[in-house]
């Protein structure tokens, strides 16, 4: 925080506020991180989805609270008290139907989120650690996510855990014990729903840990913008609150209202119909399919079906997956461009939004059965995925000639609304923020 | 930024204020309903009001001078038949003998001779068991902190400071006891 | 590298051969062969109620039928103040079935009549016992059905679910299903049914089921005077079933309507708020 221009500081008015101030500064902290943090004046709507991801952790964490009050994470007992929470816990429907609901639009927050800093160069130097403790963030995220999908018991939750822990078989050796170790026993079974239920309430917590850090990383390199150009004067910023406070607030009351529509009127529509029926070690279901947000990552797993020299298919294809997540972490390195935006790289810009649509492609074939032309078509899309990763980013560095880049936020912010406004200048600046949205 | 504020204070309460205090009216409503599903769900639910309904009890087995043990909503309750000399013992009490006078009458239930006792099987100190003695008039003793009570769970003395209380229960006939509810 | 650009070729061709025989529809057979028909319930759409006097038609279908193999262990008596019905009637109708309670003092398990606080007993004490009386297939349990069958929409339907609410597959599917075996009970020429088994089209899991046509015209009265057909019964069964794996849906909607409106409100505000504040950034 100490590079940045402040707007004001803490300044303790009354005698306890002062009294605190000397002993536990916390009041100041606070200040200075929501209150006083100067914020660029150009953030778009794009920048809300962090704020909103704080919120919703929250929620998962207080409706899994209450939930687990009336869980039971026995084999025996497992099914038949979420039908207990759904059919007698008072409003526990609606808190069943949060907490379920919640973990995909934490998802579809969290994609947005980091779609969003793909395109704002958000992950460029000097906020590669910020960037990679997002991805350890999203890694927890996907391992609470799988534990909770198993609780309810169901056959997808069996099925399921069945095929996630099944990857571990394919490292030669290690494979079997390391799969005996997390099951707690040869197969799913009651050992492995505990266990899963101690670790889904312990993560969110070290998730919430992770986010502290990585909000801390944040407020010491300060936030990019949409033109990628640092805050230089203290025209480029503004307060956190009120500005960067009431615009979060209104995109996070837009984001419950998509919310509330799939919990009260279309509660299942991203689960499996097969969760309804209790699971059962000896039928499996047609098509095991991952929760939707799991389903890129799945295609991917399912694309490998050679084998190269000594590695099996399956083997290669846990690599793929695991490789899917983890050239992320790498991903501040890969790009050799010395420009940070998308605004202002013509090609990056392209590519980019080819990524994003190989990323939904990839996830629609992952529930497609893997068999004939989708296995095809995912094997395509994965090359794309680590293409652009790997061939795309570091090349383009090189070979791409940037659109010139403002010297300021403020001259950008200028010449966007002089633009618009004909040559007047004074103009508000909430019509100011650039139009691109990732 | 901090100089564009200046003009505001001189300003008469306006529309700009109005909306203000209606939006944070509208998040404190907002955060009070989302609030109340995560207190509510914690209060008996469903299943647990539904087995709490009344029970009946089947006291053909039960001689005078004996007791039993039986459970509503997750709690014990004595279930006694008291002799002749016990009554008439716990009769003989009066309003010095113990800590809360309760007339005998009220204490006891039956459908053709009153000679039943059922109260709660908690003691009112702090909620043990108490044991069942008959060194009449005592009936009961908790052997956690030492609360005696009467043939008929009067607190006689002890740290318990009030009676064992009677559960609602009503007899259906000269053998059934309903316990949870005095409606037959 | 050299096997691997190999094996990628191999798989384009494979591939573009898979793709034409898909295209040919020789390509994994998928099920159920027809589409469920999709029909106009009470309880679909934003405001959508079940329809008590459907609802207890429905029961007294399951009671008089489908209880004979099939049964209904998550509901409760209790719940099904929600079909209408008198604390009386509630009473009376959990009497109607044993409930298997204890150890007594005598460390016996009894048999009792229910009490509203019980839960529906099934035909079979257990799973196996199902499976073994009926030829070696599951009659799977009515509480959660509803919701546990769903034939998949497929693209770009189900995108367009999302905007006109549909969630109503389970009762389509299972309205489909008990409708759907041929009035002759054979089987379409040329098409093979294992043994013991009845053509259906509309069964999910393959071409034809265990379960033979449950209902018949008249094979129950229904108090209310209604017609006994097999279109009938279906979709009040059908409904039934909605209902016991869904009992708190009209609570959801509801609700539901209340905090939409909230929100459009509070949106609402938030951004004339906004823009209040967003006004004060000049230059």
């Amino acid at each position: 925080m100490s590079t940045i221009e402040h707007h004001g500081t803490y300044q303790p008015t009354t005698g306890l506020g002062k009294w605190m101030d000397a002993r536990l500064p916390l009041p100041r902290l606070m200040y200075d991180s929501f209150v006083a943090y100067p914020v660029p004046r150009n953030l778009n709507y794009a920048y809300t989805f962090g704020g909103m991801l704080s919120i919703m952790l929250v929620l998962q964490i207080l409706t899994g609270v209450v939930l687990a009050m009336h869980y039971n994470g026995s084999t025996a007992g497992a099914f038949t008290s979420v039908e207990h929470i759904m059919r007698d816990v008072n409003n526990g429907w609606l808190l069943r139907y949060m907490h379920a609901n919640g973990a995909s639009f934490f998802f579809a927050a969290v994609f947005l989120h980091i779609f969003r800093g793909m395109y704002y160069g958000s992950y460029k130097e000097p906020r590669e650690l910020l960037w990679i403790l997002g991805c350890i963030i999203f890694l927890l995220m996907m391992a609470t996510a799988f534990m909770g999908y198993v609780l309810p018991w169901g056959q997808m939750s069996f099925w399921g855990a069945t095929v996630i822990t099944g990857f571990f078989t394919a490292f030669p050796v290690v494979g079997e014990p390391i799969q005996q170790l997390l099951l707690g026993g040869f197969a799913v079974d009651n050992p492995t729903l505990n266990r899963f239920f101690s670790l889904h309430y312990l993560l969110p917590f070290m998730i919430a840990g992770v986010v502290v850090l990585h909000v801390w990383a944040l407020h010491v390199t300060g936030q990019t913008n949409p033109t990628g150009v640092e805050i230089k004067s203290k025209t480029d910023s503004v307060p956190f609150t009120p500005f960067a406070t009431i615009k979060d607030a209104f995109a996070l009351i837009v984001f419950f209202l998509f919310f509330a529509y799939f919990v009260f009127y279309m509660p299942n529509f991203l689960g499996h119909a097969d969760n309804y029926i209790e699971a059962n070690s000896l039928v499996t279901p047609a098509y095991i399919v991952p929760e939707w947000y799991f389903l890129p990552f799945y295609a991917i797993l399912r694309a490998v079906t050679f084998d190269i020299g000594p590695l099996t298919s399956k083997l290669l294809g846990v690599l793929a997956m695991f490789g899917s997540i983890a050239v992320l972490f790498v991903m501040p390195w890969l790009d050799t461009s010395k420009v940070r935006s998308a605004v202002y790289r013509p090609w990056y810009k392209v590519f980019f939004w080819i990524f994003v649509v190989n990323a939904i492609f990839l996830g629609w074939l992952g529930a497609k059965p893997a068999e004939g032309i989708y296995t095809f078509l995912a094997q395509i899309s994965t090359l794309y995925y680590f293409g652009f990763f790997l061939v795309i980013l570091p090349l383009l560095g090189l070979i791409e000639t940037p659109r010139r880049v403002p010297n300021s936020i403020t001259e950008a912010v200028l010449a966007k609304s002089s633009k618009k406004n004909g040559g007047v200048t004074q103009v508000s600046g909430a019509t100011a923020s650039p139009d691109n949205k990732a | 930024m901090s100089d564009t504020t200046t003009t505001e204070h001189e300003e008469l309460p306006t529309r700009r204020d109005f909306i203000y205090v209606a939006t944070g009216m509208l998040g404190v409503i907002g955060a009070a309903s989302v609030a109340w599903p995560f207190i509510d769900q914690m209060r008996p639910d469903a299943a647990v009001l539904a087995a709490g309904q009344p029970i009946d009890v089947n006291l053909e087995a039960v001689e005078p001078g004996q007791a039993i043990t039986v459970t509503w909503r997750g709690k014990p309750y004595f279930v006694r038949r008291l002799t002749e000399d016990e009554i008439a013992a716990a009769d003989a009490l009066g309003e010095g003998d113990m800590k809360e006078f309760a007339p005998i009458d009220t204490r006891l239930g039956g459908e053709e001779v009153k000679d039943w006792v059922i109260v709660s099987a908690n003691c009112t100190h702090l909620g043990c068991v108490p044991k069942v003695v008959d060194t009449k008039p005592e009936g009961w003793y908790c052997p956690c902190h030492g609360s005696v009570f009467d043939m008929t769970g009067r607190i006689l003395r002890g740290p318990a400071a009030t009676n064992l209380p009677l559960p609602p229960y009503v007899f259906t006939s000269a053998t059934n006891l309903v316990i949870g509810t005095d409606q037959a | 590298m050299k096997t691997m650009f190999a094996k990628i070729s191999a798989i384009v061709v494979a591939a573009t051969l898979g793709l034409s025989v898909a295209a040919t529809g020789a390509f994994a057979a998928e099920y159920p062969i027809k589409k469920p028909r999709e029909q106009d319930w009470s309880f679909a759409g934003p405001f959508g109620t079940y329809d008590k006097g459907q609802l207890q038609r429905g029961f007294k279908v399951y009671r008089e039928v489908c209880a004979a193999c099939h049964s209904m262990n998550r509901v409760a008596f209790r719940s099904l103040e929600d079909l209408g019905y008198s604390e009386g009637q509630i009473k009376t109708i959990a009497s109607e079935y044993d409930i298997t309670d204890g150890p007594n003092a005598d460390g016996e398990m009894f048999t009792r009549p229910g009490t509203p606080a019980d839960y529906f007993t099934g035909p079979y004490p257990n799973r196996e016992a199902s499976i073994a009386a009926n030829g070696g297939a599951y009659p799977p349990d009515f509480s959660l059905l509803a919701k546990a069958r769903a034939v998949e929409r497929g693209f770009p339907t189900f995108v367009f679910d999302v905007f006109t609410q549909y969630a109503e597959n389970g009762p389509d599917y299972i309205y489909s299903l008990l409708t759907g075996y041929p009035e002759d009970g054979e089987a379409p020429e040329g098409v093979e049914v294992p043994e013991g088994t009845h053509y259906n089209p509309y069964f999910i899991a393959g071409k034809s089921l265990a379960m033979a046509p449950p209902l018949s015209e008249d094979i129950i009265s229904y108090d209310d005077g209604t017609p006994a057909t097999v279109e009938q019964m279906s979709k009040d069964v059908t409904a039934f079933m909605m209902w016991a794996a869904e009992p708190k849906m009209e609570e959801r909607k509801s609700l539901g309507f209340k905090v939409i409106i909230f929100l459009l409100i509070f949106a609402v505000f938030l951004y004339l708020t906004k823009k209040q504040i967003y006004a004060k950034l000049e230059h």
